[in-house]
C-alpha cells in the first residue's frame, strides 16, 4: 500500500521542558528540511516513502523519530562531547575542539545525584585521572580530592579550588575545617572543569601543579521567568564498624581463658554498643531557583538552599542555609557585558566525639549503658580504687556522645563582579576585570560537664573559638582575536592580586567552675600573592593549533630573594579529522592528537612565615621559675630561609576521538611528571635548626600516568536513550630522592598514622610514596600466622628493624569509572560504579584489637576483641606484621537512580520525581567494612551510611 | 603592590625585636632551662617544641626512658604501645623512638642555646646599660652550662656526635663529627671557662645554675673519664666534688622530703641543680608527671601521692629488689615498695600486677597536703644533689683517685646509710666500701634519677652477662646483650641527614 504524504507537527524541548529554538528537522532520505521557531514549534511535510525525521541542534543529541503520526514532540538530550561546546579554562574559555590540553568537564546534567553535601561529590567517578573520596561517613567530614594523584609529598596534594574565577584559600575555617566545599551549594552549580595537564594548568603557575578544578554556577537566562523547586528527602543506613565478639562470645572466652580477676569484671549484661551509638539518620536538601530577566535586560538567578543531614553517629549533624544571586546586565549594543555573582552560607553544626566509635566497638559488651549511681551522669565507667574512672579505661561511649556538646556556625560569602567590555573602536579586543572575595566567620563551642568521665579530673570543661578568614582577589586581562585568513590568533595577557587572611583569637579553656584551665595562642596568618601571565592560541586551518602560556608569580611566603618564579607550557594539537585523507570518513568523526609541556610550581601547605626568624611566646602554663617568679618563655621557632617553589615539570600526550558522527567519544592520555625542589618536611642535621625536621626545598619524585575515557550513546530513539560512559586511570609514582645528601642510603622517613611511636609508612628514595614498613608475617601449616615470628629478610638471624620491609602502598594503580543511564519513554534509570584496584589498607582495627593484651589495659576493665583473636590468638598486638595489610582492591556502586518524568501538571508546571540509593554496595576482599580508608588506614572508621533518598523536582 | 608581598607575623615576634630588653634576655633563658622540664610553649606540652609527637613528651620523660627502662630498676607496662618494648629488652636499633627523641631533643636545646649566644655577644650587647651587660653576660654563662649539660648527655648516650656552637649560623649545612674524647674536652674547657662567671652557689636564683651546678657536672664527667676517654680522671672527680661539699651543702634529714611537692625547699641544703616542674604553671605530661602518676598501680590509693588516678606503668625487678634489707622500708626506708596485689617475679611484662613498685616521688607537700590539676605535679627533678657527689666522692676514692681521703668517703657513705636507717644500724666498716658496695649503694639511695645506665656501664655490668635482671635481654631469666648496647646509636635519620656522622660499630 502506498503510503500518503504526512504533516507532521510538534514541540521540541530540552529535558528540563525548556523548549528548543533553531533545531533543524530533517526528513531522512529527502531533503525536506524545517526549523522549529522560538516556542519549540516546527511543522514539516514527510513525502511519500518516507518514514524517518531527524532531529539536530548543536549541543544536543541528533535524535532520529518515526514518522507515523501528525503530532510528535521531541525532547533533546545534551550531547556530552559536543565539539562546539564551549569550556571554561583558566582566564578565558574555549571551545571543546580547540583544546590542546588535557581539560575534563562535567556539567550538571551528569553530576551525581541524591544527598550530596559537598560539591566534589558531584563528580565522583565521572572523570578519569580525579579521584574523591569522603573523609568519612560523617556530614562534617569533607572529602579528599587528588586530580593525578597530586605532584607533591609534604605539600600540599589538593587542587586549586576556582570558583566563578576566585581561587579559593586551602583548608577551611574554625567550625569548618574539612568540609569547607560544602559550603557552596552542589545545586548551584552548572558545570565542574578539571584542568589535569601542566599545559592548561600553568595559567594559574604556582598553585597549579595538583591539577585546579573550575567551578562554574547557574546564570541568568533571558526569557521568561522560570521558577525550579527540588528537594531532596533521604535516609542513612549505618553500616558495620567491625567483626567484634558478640557479648556471648566474649563472655565464653573469659570464662575459658580469663584470669579470675578478669573473670569479676564480667558484668552479666548484653549491651550492643555499636548499635546504641549509631542510628538511622535523616537528611533533606531542599531548593528553590528563580530565573529569568529584570525588565528583558536584566538575567538573573537568583536560589535559595536549605539542607540539613543528620550522622550516623548519634549527635552528629550539619545543616546549612545558602543564597545565591547571579546578575549578568549588558549594555551598549553588548559591548560592556557585567557578571555580578553574590553567594551566602550559613552553616550549623554539631560534632559527635568520634572517640565513641573505638571506645562503642571495644567496650566491655556485658556491661550495661547505665550504672543506676548518679556519679558520671548515670553512665557506667569503669572505676579505680579511688572509685574514680581508671586513667587508661575505655570511656562509655554513649556518654561520650550525650555528655558533650561541640557545636559550631559559620557564614561565608562568597562572590565577584566580572566586566567585560568589547572595545568599541575594536570589537576584537576585549578587557576582563574580575573582583572577587570569600570571607568566613567561623564560631564555636565545646563542652563537657564535670560530671563526665572525660573531664572529671578537670572538672568539666568549657571553650569558645572563633575565626574570620577573607581572601580578595583583583584580575585583570585583555584578550585580543587577530582576524586572519584561514587561521586565528587569540592573545591574552593579565594581572592577577590575591590577598588572604585567617585570623583566631586565642582560646582559653575554662572548667565548668570557671577556672582557666589552659590557652591556646591566638593566629594571624596573612599571605599575598601577585601574578602576571600571558597565552597565545592559535590554530591553522581548524586542524593545527597551538597554545603557549606563562605565568609569573610573587608570593609573600618566600624571601625576596626568592619569591619570584616563572612557570611556562607549550601544547600543541592536531586535528586529523580535518586533513582532506580524513574528513571523508563516515566512521571517524574527529581525530585530534595533543603534546603538551609546562612547568608549574607550588607553595600551598608550607607555613605563611616560613623563612622568617620567629619567635613564640609561651602562655602561662609554659613558665619557668626564676626565684619568686616565674617568667613566661621566648622559643625560637624553626625557619629555612631559602625556601623556594616547589616546581613540576610535566609531559602530556592526548589523543581525542569521537566515531559515528560523536556517538562515541572518548580521549586517551600518557603523562609523566617529575617533581624538583620537593617542600618536604625532612629530617635536617642534628642542632642545625630548631626542630628535628624542617620544611624546605629538597627531594624529587616522579609519577607518569596513563587515562582512557569513552562516552557513548549506542541507542538513541525518541523512546529510548542509552547512554554509557566508562574511564580508567592508571597511575604510578616514585620517589626519586629525599635528602639534602647526595647519596642517600637511608631508609626512610616515616609517615602516615601513629603505629606504636612511629608512622606505618615510609617514604624511601628508589620506592613508591607511603608504602607500609612491616615486617613479613610468617604462618604455620595451615596458614595461622604465628606471633612474633617474622621472615628474617637480611638472613643475620635476628629479627630486628633492619627486617621491615615495604610492602605495597594504599594508592590504587588503577582506578575505574563507569556510569550509564538509560530512558525509556519517561522513565529513566541510571547508574555510576567505581573500582579501585591494587590499593592496600593498613586494617589498624583488627590489629589493635585482635591481640589477648587489648583485653585489659588497666586491672579495672576489660575490652571486648576483635573476632581475628580467635583466628589467630595473639597474646601481644602485632604492630608492624604485614598481615594486616590487606589487599583493598574495590568496586562500589556509588548510585543507582530512577527517575520519572511526570511531565505538566498543572499550568507550565513540569513534575519528575526520583529515587536514589547511594553506596549500594562495596565488593572487596578486604576484611574491615570499607576498603577505601584515608592514608590507607582503617582504624575505627566512622562508617559510610547507605543512603535513600526520594526527590521531586517542579519547574514552572 | 609589590610592598604587599612583605607580610610579617603580628602574633609572633622576629628575632630582631626579641633581643632589645634585657627581659627578653631572661624569657629566651627561661626557655632554655624550660626545655628539659616541659615539651611546648603551652599547657601539658602544647603548641610542642618539635614536630614529632614523642618528642612533645620532652627532655626529661626521653631521659629517663633511655636511662633506667634498659636497667635492672624498670619495668615497664605499656612498653608496646609506648614503642618501648626494644629499650626494655635492650635490643633496640637506629629507627628506635625514643632514642630519637633523646638525641633531637639534646640537639634542640643546644640549638635554641647557640641562638641565644649568638645574641649574647658583646657586639650584639653594646648598646645596653653596663649593669644589664654584666646581667646578659651571667645568662649567657648559664646557656653554656645549659649547652653542657645537654653535650654530657649526648656524650655520655651516643659518645661521638655532632657538633655546633654558636659561631654556625641556623641553615642547612652538615656539622662535622665530635668523638667522644673531644667533646669531653670540649665540655670540661667549657665548664672551666664558665666557672667564675656563674654566680656563687647559693646567690642564684632559685632554678638558675650556679658554679656548684658546673662542678659537680665536672664530677660527674671526671667519674666517668675512663669510658668517655679511656683515661681515669678520678683526682679531678674528687676535686670538684671537694668544690661541691666544701661551699655549704648539707644532707636533708628526711629522704622523702627531696622528692615530694615541696623539694624546691631542698635547694638551700641537699639539691644542687633541680628540673622544676609545677600543677599550674610548668607543666608536662612527661618529666615529673610522668614519674609521680607512673608508678601507682593496682592497690595504691592515688590521692595518697598527691595526684588523682595512677597509670600503671612503671614497676621495678626483683634484682633490684634485692638490694635492700626487706621490701617493707622498715630496715631502710628507701625500699618501701608496694607488694599488695604484686608478684616479685614479671613473667609478662605488660601485667602492671607483676613486679613491685617503690615510692618515690610523690605530689605531696611537706605537712601532706597537695594540688594537682588532673595528675600534673609541683615535684622538681632533683638532677644534681650532695647524695651523688658524696657517692662520687666516695667511688673515686676507692678507685684510686688522688686526693681522696677513705675514712672522709666511709663517713660520707654513712651519713647516707644514717639517714636511710633513721640509725646507725647499717652503717658500715671501711673493708666494706667496695666498689660493688658503691654500685649497690648507688641503687639504694638514686634509683630512678636517671643514672643507673651510666652507672652500669661504668662498672661493666649493662651489657653482656656479668650481671643479668628479669627481662634483660628480651627472656625471662634474662640473657647477655650486646656490648654496642653501651652507646646509643645516631638515629638513622641524622644519619642519612648528615655525611659527616659514623654509625657505632654493631648498628
Amino acid at each position: 500500500q502506498q503510503q500518503q504524504q504526512l504533516t507532521v507537527q510538534g514541540t521540541v524541548r530540552d529535558d528540563q521542558g525548556t523548549p528548543l529554538a533553531g533545531v533543524g528537522i530533517a526528513v531522512a532520505g529527502t531533503v525536506a528540511q524545517a526549523v522549529t521557531d522560538a516556542e519549540g514549534r516546527y511543522r514539516i511535510t514527510v513525502p511519500a516513502g518516507a518514514h524517518q525525521l531527524v532531529f539536530s541542534s548543536i549541543g544536543y543529541l541528533t535524535q532520529t523519530v518515526e514518522a507515523d503520526r501528525q503530532q510528535i514532540d521531541v525532547v533533546l538530550l545534551p550531547s556530552s562531547q559536543d565539539l562546539e561546546e564551549v569550556v571554561v579554562v583558566g582566564y578565558g574559555s574555549q571551545t571543546k575542539k580547540d583544546l590542546t590540553g588535557s581539560v575534563a568537564n562535567v556539567a550538571s546534567k551528569d553530576f551525581n545525584a541524591g544527598l550530596v553535601g559537598s560539591a566534589e561529590q558531584l563528580i565522583n567517578g565521572k572523570a578519569s585521572g580525579v579521584q574523591v573520596m569522603s573523609n568519612s561517613g560523617s556530614p562534617t567530614a569533607g572529602s579528599t580530592i587528588r586530580i593525578r594523584g597530586g605532584a607533591s609529598l609534604s605539600a600540599s596534594n589538593d587542587p586549586l579550588i576556582v570558583l566563578d574565577g576566585v581561587p579559593l584559600e586551602n583548608g577551611g575555617i574554625s567550625g569548618n575545617g574539612s568540609n569547607f566545599m560544602s559550603l557552596i551549594n552542589p545545586n548551584d552549580i552548572e558545570s565542574m572543569t578539571i584542568l589535569k595537564d601542566a599545559s592548561a594548568t600553568a595559567i594559574y603557575g604556582s598553585r597549579a601543579s595538583n591539577g585546579v578544578v573550575l567551578i562554574t554556577t547557574k546564570k541568568g537566562t533571558t526569557g521568561t521567568l522560570r521558577i525550579g523547586f527540588s528537594s531532596v528527602l533521604s535516609m542513612q543506613q549505618q553500616q558495620k564498624v567491625a567483626d567484634m565478639l558478640s557479648p556471648q562470645r566474649f563472655e565464653q572466652v573469659i570464662q575459658e581463658q580469663g584470669t579470675a580477676a578478669q573473670q569479676t569484671l564480667l558484668g552479666g549484661q548484653r549491651t550492643d554498643w555499636v548499635g546504641q551509638v549509631f542510628q538511622s539518620a535523616f537528611g533533606t536538601d531542599n531548593n528553590v531557583s528563580l530565573s529569568g530577566s529584570v525588565t528583558n535586560a536584566v538575567p538573573f538567578r537568583a536560589s535559595v538552599g536549605f539542607f540539613d543531614q543528620q550522622g550516623t553517629l548519634r549527635t552528629d549533624r550539619t545543616d546549612r542555609v545558602t543564597g545565591a544571586l547571579s546578575l549578568s546586565p549588558t549594555f551598549f549594543d553588548a559591548h560592556l557585558t557585567l557578571n555580578l555573582n553574590v553567594k551566602g552560607a550559613l552553616n550549623n553544626n554539631r560534632f559527635a566525639n568520634t572517640d565513641a566509635i573505638w571506645s562503642a566497638v571495644a567496650f566491655n559488651p556485658t556491661q550495661p549503658v547505665h550504672s543506676g549511681s548518679e556519679a558520671f551522669g548515670g553512665f557506667y565507667e569503669s572505676l579505680d580504687n579511688a572509685g574514680v574512672p581508671a586513667t587508661g579505661a575505655n570511656l562509655n561511649p554513649v556518654g561520650l556522645l550525650e555528655q558533650e556538646t561541640h557545636k559550631s556556625r559559620v557564614g561565608r560569602s562568597t562572590g565577584n563582579l566580572d566586566i567585560d567590555y568589547k572595545f568599541h573602536f575594536l570589537p576584537a579586543l576585549k578587557a576582563h576585570v574580575t573582583l572577587g572575595y570569600d570571607y568566613a566567620h567561623g564560631e564555636g563551642e565545646n563542652r563537657i560537664p564535670a560530671s563526665a568521665a572525660n573531664a572529671y579530673t578537670v572538672g568539666g570543661s568549657f571553650n569558645e573559638y572563633a575565626q574570620n578568614t577573607q581572601n580578595r582577589l583583583l584580575t585583570a586581562y585583555l584578550n585580543y582575536t587577530a582576524p586572519l585568513e584561514n587561521s586565528s590568533l587569540e592573545v591574552t595577557a593579565g594581572y592577577d592580586f590575591q590577598y588572604w587572611s585567617a585570623k583566631s583569637p586565642s582560646v582559653i579553656y575554662f572548667n565548668e567552675a570557671g577556672d582557666v584551665q589552659s590557652t591556646a595562642m591566638a593566629s594571624d596568618q596573612r599571605h599575598t600573592l601577585l601574578s602576571v601571565y600571558g597565552r597565545i592560541n592559535y590554530q591553522y586551518g581548524g586542524r593545527y593549533l597551538v597554545t603557549a602560556t606563562i605565568r609569573r608569580d610573587g608570593t609573600s611566603r618566600f624571601s625576596p630573594e626568592n619569591r619570584w618564579g616563572t612557570f611556562p607550557s607549550l601544547a600543541l594539537a592536531w586535528r586529523l579529522s580535518e586533513e582532506d585523507f580524513l574528513s571523508g570518513s563516515h566512521t571517524l568523526s574527529d581525530l585530534k592528537l595533543r603534546a603538551s609541556y609546562g612547568v608549574t610550581g607550588q607553595q600551598d601547605g608550607i607555613g605563611n612565615y616560613g623563612y622568617l626568624s620567629i619567635y613564640n611566646r609561651g602562655d602561662d602554663f609554659a613558665q619557668y621559675r626564676f626565684g619568686e617568679s616565674f617568667y613566661r618563655v621566648l622559643r625560637p621557632s624553626v625557619y629555612v630561609y631559602d625556601l623556594r617553589w616547589e616546581t613540576t615539570r610535566a609531559f602530556n600526550y592526548g589523543i581525542d576521538f569521537g566515531l559515528w558522527g560523536n556517538r562515541i567519544t572518548g580521549a586517551v592520555e600518557y603523562y609523566t611528571r617529575k617533581t624538583h625542589d620537593l617542600l618536604a618536611n625532612v629530617s635536617v642535621p642534628a642542632g642545625t635548626n630548631f626542630d628535628q625536621t624542617a620544611t624546605t626545598n629538597v627531594g624529587n619524585i616522579e609519577s607518569r600516568g596513563f587515562e582512557f575515557q569513552v562516552n557513548a550513546t549506542p541507542i538513541s530513539r525518541e523512546t529510548l536513550t542509552w547512554e554509557v560512559g566508562f574511564n580508567a586511570t592508571q597511575q604510578h609514582t616514585r620517589v626519586t630522592n629525599l635528602s639534602m645528601v647526595e647519596d642517600d642510603k637511608s631508609v626512610g622517613s616515616y609517615v602516615g598514622p601513629w603505629v606504636s611511636g612511629r608512622g606505618i609508612q615510609i617514604l624511601t628514595t628508589g620506592y613508591e610514596p607511603n608504602m607500609f614498613y612491616v615486617y613479613k608475617q610468617v604462618y604455620d601449616e595451615q596458614g595461622k600466622p604465628l606471633e612474633n615470628v617474622y621472615a628474617d629478610l637480611n638472613g643475620d638471624g635476628i629479627i630486628n628493624e633492619s627486617d621491615l620491609y615495604r610492602y605495597e602502598s594504599p594508592a590504587a594503580e588503577w582506578f575505574l569509572g563507569f556510569n550509564t543511564q538509560l530512558t525509556y519513554k519517561r522513565w529513566t534509570v541510571g547508574t555510576t560504579l567505581r573500582a579501585n584496584v591494587g590499593n592496600y589498607v593498613f586494617n589498624n582495627t583488627k590489629m589493635d584489637l585482635g591481640a589477648w593484651e587489648t583485653l585489659q589495659y588497666v586491672p579495672f576493665a576489660l575490652n571486648n576483641l576483635h573476632s581475628d583473636f580467635l583466628n589467630t590468638g595473639f597474646r601481644a598486638r602485632q604492630y608492624y606484621s604485614d598481615y594486616y595489610v590487606e589487599n583493598a582492591s574495590f568496586l562500589r556502586m556509588e548510585n543507582i537512580t530512577l527517575g520519572y518524568d511526570v511531565g505538566r501538571i498543572a499550568g507550565s508546571a513540569r513534575l519528575r520525581l526520583g529515587a536514589i540509593v547511594q553506596n549500594v554496595f562495596v565488593q572487596s576482599k578486604y576484611t574491615g567494612n570499607d576498603p577505601e580508608m584515608p592514608n590507607g588506614f582503617d582504624s575505627t572508621f566512622y562508617p559510610r551510611p547507605r543512603t535513600y533518598s526520594l526527590s521531586v523536582n517542579l519547574q514552572f | 603592590c609589590v610592598s604587599q608581598l612583605d607580610q610579617l607575623p603580628t602574633v609572633e615576634t622576629t628575632s630582631e625585636s626579641v633581643y632589645t630588653s634585657v627581659e627578653n634576655y631572661k624569657s629566651v633563658l627561661a626557655k632554655l632551662y624550660a626545655s628539659y622540664a616541659v615539651g611546648g610553649n603551652e599547657k601539658g606540652d602544647g603548641n610542642a617544641d618539635m614536630a614529632s609527637p614523642t618528642a612533645a613528651y620532652g627532655y626529661l620523660r626521653s631521659y629517663f626512658n633511655l636511662q633506667e627502662i634498659p636497667t635492672d630498676e624498670v619495668i615497664y607496662t605499656w612498653a608496646g604501645g609506648d614503642n618501648l618494648v626494644d629499650i626494655q629488652y635492650m635490643r633496640w636499633g637506629a629507627s628506635d623512638t625514643w632514642v630519637s627523641s633523646m638525641y633531637y631533643r639534646i640537639y634542640y636545646t643546644i640549638a635554641i642555646c647557640n641562638e641565644f649566644l649568638r645574641n649574647a655577644g658583646d657586639d650584639k650587647i653594646a648598646g645596653f646599660s653596663e649593669a644589664e651587660q654584666q646581667e646578659i653576660r651571667v645568662f649567657a654563662a648559664e646557656a653554656r652550662f645549659l649547652r653542657t649539660l645537654a653535650y654530657s648527655h649526648a656524650m655520655d648516650l651516643f659518645g661521638h656526635v655532632p657538633f655546633v656552637t654558636e659561631n654556625d649560623q641556623v641553615s642547612a649545612f652538615f656539622p662535622p663529627r665530635i668523638t667522644r674524647a673531644e667533646l669531653f674536652d670540649y665540655v670540661e674547657t667549657e665548664l672551666k671557662a664558665i666557672e667564675t662567671i656563674l654566680p656563687e652557689p647559693f646567690a642564684n636564683e632559685y632554678g638558675r645554675a650556679s658554679r656548684a651546678a658546673a662542678w659537680t657536672l665536672l664530677a660527674k664527667n671526671y667519674l666517668n673519664a675512663s669510658v668517655y676517654t679511656g683515661t681515669e680522671r678520678n683526682a679531678d672527680c674528687i676535686t670538684y666534688c671537694n668544690k661541691v661539699i666544701g661551699s655549704g651543702f648539707a644532707l636533708e634529714a628526711d629522704y622523702g622530703k627531696l622528692f615530694n611537692a615541696d623539694n624546691d625547699r631542698r635547694t638551700q641544703n641537699e639539691i644542687i641543680f633541680p628540673i622544676q616542674s609545677d600543677a599550674a604553671k610548668t607543666t608536662t605530661w612527661g618529666g615529673m608527671t610522668y614519674l609521680v602518676n607512673g608508678p601507682i598501680l593496682g592497690s595504691m590509693n592515688s590521692p595518697d601521692y598527691g595526684v588523682t588516678s595512677g597509670w600503671q606503668s612503671i614497676r621495678t625487678l626483683r634484682e633490684f629488689v634485692a638490694l635492700f634489707p626487706d621490701t617493707t622500708g622498715e630496715v631502710d626506708r628507701r625500699g618501701a615498695f608496694w607488694t599488695d596485689g604484686q608478684t616479685l617475679d614479671v613473667d609478662d611484662p605488660s601485667s602492671s600486677s607483676q613486679g613491685y613498685t617503690i615510692v618515690k616521688y610523690t605530689n605531696l607537700n611537706d605537712d601532706g597536703s597537695y594540688t594537682t590539676d588532673d595528675g600534673l605535679v609541683n615535684t622538681d627533678f632533683p638532677l644534681f644533689r650532695l647524695a651523688d657527689v658524696y657517692l662520687m666522692y666516695a667511688e673515686a676514692t676507692v678507685r684510686g683517685g688522688a686526693g681522696g681521703d677513705a675514712a672522709t668517703a666511709l663517713g660520707y657513705v654513712n651519713q647516707l646509710r644514717e639517714r636511710a636507717y633513721g640509725n646507725t644500724g647499717g652503717n658500715i666498716g671501711a673493708a666494706a666500701l667496695t666498689l660493688d658496695f658503691l654500685l649497690a649503694e648507688r641503687g639504694r639511695e638514686l634509683f630512678w634519677e636517671c643514672v643507673r645506665r651510666t652507672d652500669l656501664i661504668r662498672f661493666g655490668r649493662f651489657t653482656g652477662d656479668d650481671y643479668l635482671w628479669q627481662w634483660k635481654g628480651g627472656t625471662v631469666e634474662g640473657s647477655a646483650t650486646d656490648a654496642r648496647f653501651d652507646l646509643y646509636p645516631i638515629p638513622a635519620t641524622d644519619l642519612a641527614a648528615n655525611p659527616n656522622l659514623i654509625q657505632h660499630t654493631g648498628y
